[in-house]
């Protein structure tokens, strides 16, 4: 089956960390997406831009609407995932607890919707 | 249309087979249909159907020697079906010849693997909400209606119903495991399960007396469900320990109610009124969970009530050790109710004045405020300390949380027998 991680993290606590430790953070991460790797369960994955990159549109009789920020106003935003396909929800939590997001934020674990056969 | 004789009797067998069928086998049918495709609801769905067909075949063409090979190969078909018909995108082919494969070989009872612990785990997986895990298990392991759940749990039927669709739509869409867990997590998963089981148990308890015919005890199915983990997991303390406090327990059951049906404290039991068969199976047990070398809390509580049941048959008091096992549970399991009754049984050793100390600690948890035993507790303290108003204030809050009518008419008498006031 395939699952989201979502990691879900506080925006302004990256820049609030000095330069050793957001390396160290960055290792983590790449060591974690070696593992992913490794095993042959990743299948995607990407950091994204902060939140006040994000634009949302929608649709109103007829016209687009567009509005600038993220859709949820929140300190916590996510800020990356990663698509994996493991056996069952057991191995996905066990992937998800092993993602540095789950130290400095909360990972979320979402089944992907199968429209296989 | 008329039955003859005939046709009357071969129903009543057909109908007592398929009964018997379903007290034996319901919970390894649901567990062996579901384990393939996580799918528990379409698993019982095809299961009733196929209990339907059998009443309807059964009577005409004499009962099967397998019958719960027939069951299965029915039911199997049934969600072979199902799933060809509305959910044929959730599904992939390969799982759908998995199912269809070996369908006529039909297995006879002793063939079909016992998949109940892994259902188990599954319904009671830390991703399932807690609160709904002991109904999950309760049903589709034991085929209990929503109704008898909801009224033995006071929950609405309507409610429990509905989230019991929703807990099994979790365990399918998010593809949680039908699995016993590794060894490495095991115990804490087991945990979770021997909980629900537990939860069954103590709301089964609180109708004790059978006063209330509408709401139904689920001692017995708790029990059942206990020795079926300790039987697929004989090595596991806490399993062990579960199924000796649940045997302590229900041993005392007939000792609790005097034959007016009013409430009898443990101090105040007639110890020849024990089932001594339960008390000795429950010893038992805990001798052998205690060599496995792994203390939990239901072993701690199992060996609580075997203190109070030495004290109670010797009179010879040990409430120093009753102390020490109340610590070990608290450090393990601290929870207000432990406290309360850690706090209950210092009292015994080294007076009332400090049991009420004892409780005062945890006094100002906001989920004591509507425990009834909090209050009772702290009312007989208190009235041993001479604190005879604020004894009388004490029960009068206990009387007013307590819903069992024999319990509140215990607290009733108490409160009466304390010493009059305002003093006249």
């Amino acid at each position: 089956m395939q699952y989201l991680l979502m990691i879900h993290a506080e925006e302004g606590g990256w820049n609030k960390l000095t330069k050793a430790e957001q390396e160290q953070g960055m290792a983590a991460y790449t060591a974690y997406t070696e593992a992913l790797k490794k095993s042959g369960v990743l299948k995607s994955s990407n950091r994204l831009q902060p939140s006040s990159a994000s634009t949302t549109v929608r649709v109103a009789n007829g016209k687009p609407q567009v509005l600038d920020g993220p859709y949820v106003e929140s300190k916590e935003q996510i800020g990356g995932y990663y698509l994996i396909d493991v056996a069952d929800l057991d191995a996905a939590i066990s992937w998800a607890s092993r993602c540095p997001g789950a130290s400095h934020g909360v990972v979320e674990v979402r089944p992907i919707w199968s429209m296989a056969a | 249309m008329s039955f003859g004789e005939g046709d009357a009797q071969a129903r009543d067998h057909a109908r007592n087979t398929a009964d018997a069928v379903a007290r034996r086998s319901y919970g390894k049918l649901v567990a062996f249909l579901a384990a393939r495709t996580r799918d528990v609801a379409a698993a019982e769905d095809a299961l009733s159907e196929a209990f339907a067909a059998a009443l309807a075949d059964w009577p005409r063409k004499g009962c099967p020697e397998n019958p719960e090979g027939w069951l299965l190969t029915v039911a199997r078909r049934k969600v072979i079906d199902m799933y060809r018909g509305r959910r044929r995108h959730e599904i992939a082919a390969e799982q759908l010849k998995i199912m269809a494969e070996g369908l006529d070989a039909a297995a006879t009872v002793a063939e079909i693997p016992d998949q109940r612990l892994a259902l188990m785990f599954a319904c009671a997986h830390p991703a399932i909400d807690a609160s709904i895990r002991a109904p999950l298990i309760l049903q589709v392991v034991l085929g209990l209606d929503a109704k008898t759940i909801a009224s033995a749990f006071l929950m609405s039927p309507a409610a429990v119903g509905k989230r019991l669709v929703r807990a099994k739509d979790k365990i399918r869409q998010a593809g949680i495991p039908f699995s016993v867990p590794e060894r490495g997590e095991l115990p804490g998963r087991l945990d979770t399960v021997l909980d629900a089981i537990y939860a069954a148990f103590a709301e089964g308890w609180i109708d004790a007396a059978g006063m209330d015919m509408a709401r139904r005890d689920l001692t017995e199915e708790a029990m059942f469900l206990a020795r079926l983990v300790t039987e697929l997991l004989p090595a596991e303390p806490e399993a062990l320990g579960l199924l000796a406090l649940m045997l302590h327990a229900e041993a005392r059951r007939h000792a609790r109610r005097n034959r007016h049906g009013d409430y009898v404290p443990l101090a105040e039991q007639d110890p020849a009124l024990w089932d001594s068969q339960m008390i000795d199976e429950a010893e038992a047990l805990l001798r052998r969970a205690s060599v496995l070398g792994s203390i939990g809390r239901y072993q701690l509580e199992g060996a609580l009530q075997s203190a109070h049941v030495y004290r109670c048959r010797t009179g010879h008091a040990n409430w120093a050790e009753v102390v020490q096992l109340y610590d070990a549970l608290l450090a393990l399991a601290g929870s207000p109710v432990v406290a309360i009754n850690r706090a209950l049984a210092i009292a015994e050793v080294h007076g009332a004045s400090a049991g009420l100390a004892a409780m005062q600690e945890v006094a100002a948890d906001v989920r004591l405020a509507e425990y009834q035993p909090f209050w009772a507790a702290r009312a007989e303290l208190l009235a041993k300390t001479g604190a005879q108003a604020e004894a009388s204030h004490a029960y009068e809050i206990a009387i007013g949380l307590e819903r069992d009518a024999s319990v509140r008419r215990f607290l009733q008498l108490r409160q009466s027998a304390l010493a009059p006031w305002p003093p006249r």
